[in-house]
This record gives C-alpha cells, sequence and structure tokens, in this order.
C-alpha cells in the first residue's frame, strides 16, 4: 500500500514538473516567435494601423496591397510608398539565379573536398581543413574592399558572374565541413567491400559513398543556397544596380531620406522568407544529423 | 627469412605505391576548392595586406605611396575611436555568446523534455534561423523605434507612459538594443544542436544515478554537461565562423551611431572606408577584424579538430 502511495505521488510531482517547465518553454518560444510573427501581420495591415499612435493592437482589416504594389500591380490606395518604384521582378531574378548557381558549384565542390577529409589521410589535410576554415572566418566586410577594387579591374563588378564565384567560395568550407560529417557517419565497412569486389577509390565513391549521402547534401546544399540568398555584406558593396543587385541590401531601398515605407519592406521581407521557410522544413533533421555526427562520430 | 624480407619489402613498396596515387586522387579533388578560395579569398586579402601598407584612396588611385605601418600605428596609437570599438566588441561577443550559450542550453533541456508539441516548437524555434542578418537588423530598428516602435507601444499600452524611451540613441540602450537582436538571431542554433546533443545521450548513465538518489541539478552538472560537451564545442565552432554576421545586424540599427555609441570593429572598417574617404586606412582596419576572428575561430576550433580527428580516420 505504501509503496504505490508512493509511487503515485511520485508520478504525480513529476507531471507537476513537466507541465511547469512546458509552460516555461512556450513562454520563450512565443518571446521568440513575435518579432517573426509582427513582420508576416504588418505585411498585410492597414496602412493607417501600422504607424498610429496610441498603437491600433487589433486590426480593423487586412489588405494586400503591400504585394500588389511590389508587383507593380494597380491598387485602391495607389502607388503610395517606395514599393512601386522598385524593381522587384530583376532582384528577384538575381536572388534566384546566383544563389542556385553558387549552390551547385560550391555543392559539387565541396563534396569532393568533404570526401578527401573523410577517407584520406595525407599529411597536408589538416592544414587544408584549418586553411578553409579560416577562410570562411574572414568577416564579409574585410574581404569586401579588396574584391570591390580586383572586381572593378577585371570587369566583375555588378556582374552576375561575380557574385556566382565569390559565393561559392564563400560556401565551399562549411559545405565540405558537413559532408565531412556525414560521409563519416557511412559506415567504412561498405566501402571496403566495394574496393574488395574490384572498385578503385574513385569507383567506391561514385558507387557507394556519393548515393548513401545524397540526403546530407540536400542539406548541406539549403545550407548554402541560404548563405547566398541572405548574404549582405559582399554584396551590399559589389552589387550597384539591377543588372545584379539581390534581395538584402535591396532592402535598403524602402528606406527614403524623409519617409520609411515599412509595410512594402515587410512585404518584401516575406518574399525573402518563403524560399528560407519551405527549405528549411524539407531538411531541417539531415541538417542537424549532419552538424552533429561528426561531434557524436568523432 | 631472407625470402620473407623480400616479400615484406614488396609490401611496403606497392603500399607506397598505393598511397601516392591515393595522395594525387586526393589532391586533384581538393583542387577545385583550393584554387576558388585562393581566387576570391586569398588573392583579394593578400592584396587587402598591401593597400593597408600604403596610402591608397578611392579617388587619387594615380600615385599609391608605400608607408609602412602608418595606417595600423595610426589606428593602435592614435586612435581613441578604435579602441573603444574593440573593448565593445569584446564585451558585445563576450556577452552574446554566453547568453546564448545559457539560453540556448535552458531551452534545449526544456525542448528536450516536452511532452506535447515537440515538431511544432522546433520549427517555431528555427523561424529566426531562416532570416538575412540584414532583415533581423531592419525589423529591430523598427521594434526599438522610439516613435512607434512595438517595445515603446508595449510599454504606453502597459503603463500609460507617454515619454518615448530612445533605445537605439540612449548610451546603454542602443548597446542593450543590438545585444537583444543578436541573441533573438543566434540563440535557436544553439538550441538545434544542443538539443540534438541531448537526445542523443545514452539514458543508462541517468537511470543508474537515478537508482542512487541523485538530484535532477547533480544528474545535469555530472552527466548532461560532460557527455554534451563535443556538441558545445560544435555550437561553439560554427558560431566562430559566423561572428561576423553582426556586422550585418549593428550596421542597420545605428550604423555604429550615433557619435560612434555602438561601434564595432566591422561597422568601423565600414566608416573609415567608405564615409571617412580613408580606403588604406579601412583596410588596415580590416586586417585587425581578420586575425580577431582568426583568434576566436582558432580558440573555439582547436577542440572540434581534437575530438573529431581523434579517433578518426588517421
Amino acid at each position: 500500500m505504501n509503496a504505490i502511495a508512493n509511487g503515485r505521488r511520485r508520478s504525480r510531482r513529476i507531471k507537476w514538473d513537466d507541465v511547469l517547465s512546458d509552460a516555461l518553454l512556450w513562454v520563450i518560444l512565443l518571446i521568440f516567435f513575435v518579432p517573426a510573427l509582427w513582420i508576416i501581420l504588418t505585411s498585410i495591415r492597414i496602412r493607417a494601423e501600422i504607424n498610429a499612435h496610441p498603437p491600433v493592437w487589433i486590426p480593423t482589416g487586412f489588405s494586400f496591397d503591400s504585394y500588389k504594389i511590389l508587383f507593380g500591380m494597380p491598387t485602391p490606395e495607389g502607388a503610395f510608398g517606395l514599393g512601386g518604384e522598385i524593381p522587384v521582378p530583376a532582384y528577384a531574378r538575381n536572388s534566384i539565379v546566383i544563389s542556385l548557381v553558387s549552390t551547385f558549384f560550391a555543392l559539387a565542390f565541396g563534396t569532393l573536398a568533404g570526401y578527401v577529409f573523410s577517407r584520406f589521410s595525407f599529411r597536408a589535410k589538416n592544414g587544408i581543413f584549418l586553411g578553409m576554415m579560416l577562410a570562411r572566418a574572414i568577416p564579409g566586410i574585410a574581404l569586401s574592399l579588396p574584391l570591390f577594387i580586383l572586381f572593378a579591374r577585371v570587369g566583375l563588378s555588378d556582374t552576375v558572374p561575380g557574385m556566382i564565384i565569390t559565393y561559392v567560395a564563400l560556401n565551399i568550407p562549411f559545405t565540405a565541413w558537413l559532408m565531412d560529417g556525414f560521409f563519416r557517419a557511412i559506415p567504412q565497412e561498405l566501402d571496403e567491400a566495394a574496393r574488395i569486389d574490384g572498385c578503385s577509390h574513385w569507383g567506391a565513391f561514385i558507387r557507394v559513398d556519393l548515393p548513401l549521402s545524397l540526403p546530407g547534401a540536400a542539406a548541406a546544399g539549403i545550407f548554402a543556397f541560404l548563405t547566398s540568398w541572405n548574404e549582405f555584406a559582399l554584396a551590399s558593396i559589389i552589387t550597384r544596380t539591377p543588372a545584379s543587385r539581390t534581395f538584402p541590401p535591396a532592402l535598403f531601398e524602402f528606406t527614403g531620406q524623409f519617409v520609411s515605407d515599412w509595410r512594402g519592406m515587410t512585404a518584401m521581407s516575406v518574399l525573402m522568407l518563403i524560399p528560407a521557410i519551405v527549405f528549411v522544413a524539407l531538411v531541417q533533421r539531415q541538417l542537424m544529423e549532419g552538424l552533429t555526427s561528426g561531434a557524436t562520430k568523432g | 627469412m631472407a625470402v620473407q624480407s623480400l616479400s615484406q619489402d614488396a609490401i611496403s613498396t606497392r603500399q607506397r605505391g598505393i598511397h601516392r596515387s591515393e595522395r594525387r586522387l586526393a589532391l586533384a579533388l581538393l583542387l577545385p576548392s583550393i584554387v576558388i578560395i585562393l581566387l576570391v579569398v586569398g588573392f583579394p586579402m593578400l592584396y587587402s595586406l598591401y593597400l593597408s601598407f600604403t596610402n591608397f584612396t578611392l579617388t587619387s588611385a594615380g600615385d599609391v605611396q608605400f608607408v609602412g605601418l602608418q595606417n595600423y600605428i595610426n589606428l593602435l596609437f592614435h586612435d581613441p575611436l578604435f579602441w573603444k570599438a574593440f573593448g565593445r566588441t569584446v564585451l558585445f561577443i563576450t556577452l552574446a555568446v554566453n547568453i546564448e550559450f545559457l539560453l540556448g542550453l535552458t531551452i534545449a533541456q526544456l525542448m528536450a523534455r516536452a511532452i506535447r508539441g515537440h515538431g511544432l516548437a522546433r520549427t517555431l524555434m528555427m523561424m529566426p534561423m531562416m532570416f538575412a542578418p540584414i532583415l533581423v537588423g531592419f525589423q529591430f530598428k523598427w521594434f526599438f523605434n522610439a516613435q512607434v516602435g512595438l517595445v515603446n507601444n508595449i510599454l504606453y499600452t502597459l503603463t500609460g507612459e507617454t515619454h518615448f524611451i530612445p533605445w537605439l540613441i540612449d548610451k546603454p540602450l542602443g548597446f542593450i538594443a543590438i545585444l537583444v537582436a543578436e541573441i533573438w538571431m543566434s540563440t535557436p542554433f544553439m538550441v538545434v544542436i544542443l538539443e540534438a546533443g541531448i537526445l542523443s545521450l545514452p539514458q543508462e548513465p541517468f537511470e543508474a544515478a537515478e537508482v542512487d538518489g541523485a538530484s535532477g541539478w547533480q544528474k545535469f552538472q555530472h552527466l548532461t554537461l560532460p557527455m554534451l560537451m563535443p556538441f558545445i564545442y560544435t555550437a561553439m565552432a560554427i558560431r566562430s565562423l559566423d561572428i561576423a554576421r553582426a556586422y550585418d545586424v549593428v550596421s542597420i540599427m545605428t550604423g555604429g551611431g550615433p557619435a560612434n555609441r555602438t561601434e564595432l570593429i566591422w561597422t568601423y572598417v565600414n566608416r573609415l572606408a567608405f564615409s571617412g574617404q580613408r580606403f588604406a586606412m579601412g583596410t588596415a582596419m580590416s586586417y585587425i577584424t581578420v586575425l580577431f576572428s582568426f583568434f576566436f575561430t582558432w580558440y573555439l576550433f582547436r577542440n572540434v579538430i581534437k575530438s573529431r580527428w581523434a579517433g578518426g580516420t588517421e
């Protein structure tokens, strides 16, 4: 009897602990989520209510005019604000082309490098790995100054190819690190079995390791995509016109000298966030496995 | 005997042959990565090192004179703003990384034991990771706006306080505002890595500790924390690579101003090179930020390399 009562009391206490910790968790999460929610809400509010004082907490209605203005469609309000003058389609095209092409090459080269780091051993390996990580650690603002001058000399400044090679170099180190982790998670016995069956090192890579690492490559690719998609320090200095300007530096164009079009800016921010949210939702699990497998597998 | 040593010789030459061809393959696979990084990062950084020893400006590119260490000497010994920015950056990073780590560990613990809505919780938590740092900057600049910002609006509604708090302008407040933005942006990453770590810990030691009557805190201190170390290293290492992303946030929120009150070493590069027309000085300053990042990366990365390659393929 006593033992049962004890057990029951204990289990009830544990439950109460859990409820408390869950409540705390959700309060913290809510605080973290509010800023993101506010951006989305603001983009569909009625203009007069956004900067009202005293603040209007409960919207009286919603409007998608800010999005219509971005795409140059007629709205009842007219094209008030700065959104109408911004070449959104050109920026969207640049952002998509630059991010996708640079991700493709960074993934191709980074995968090869990651494979080398995980399966080969030679003296210069640690040095090369460290060198790559240091290259990635250079602040964008520090790299932007000389790139600005050198690109101007060779005709790459304010061009899409210039931005692409910049982002390929920027993304290779981290891609290589992630792929190294994924390749380490593949049992070496599979490799060795393939080698015994007569595969060369390269053959084992193509037939065994590469197919098995594809989910990991998807995650690494999305990480590279997001880095390019969101990069600002280099883009703000290398791109100048709609010929190559991407979304992040374009956000500046919503802030004029005298007026700032907050609602237009939030609408474009939501456009920027959509691919990010879709991609991250698709591969969040693989991404975490890649980031942590190196740590657990030693 | 002779036969045996001969055959051993043969084996070792064969192994050496394999070794050489393996090394050639390894270098061939690494080549594209190395070439691109050298072209886009290595060469420009060498050029920037050269510029930092000259009096180069963007307008008078014709006659560039070699001035030796003058730019560095000016920064280190004749520029009070530099040391203030440097000290503020060290304080900023120390506070940010430690708060993010403690907050991240707390949330990760809570998340790992959450019973309900685990998937939703993780998705909400990951939202800030998808925001471009520049977007975080604009967003928090607007939240902390004195007249129409969300923070002052909430204070106004709750307390009826009509005096606007100038968050981005006052001395300690501006620093706190950029710190809050940085913490919002970077904590989720810590949470995700640390939670993955907590979920992958073996259960047996915890059950044994339970039997021995260990308290929750004792279990955390003697089991969770030591076993979580590799994950903590990973999180810290990735953080060190992205440390300069704070530039995006701060350059939007305050631009280092007003009157250099929130100046960090990264916004100072921009001020010297582009606003101040002192491009060579800017490159010298940028080299100081590079060394700063290298030190930070080395400091946080050495443990990763140790733990990763200790029992690896070597």
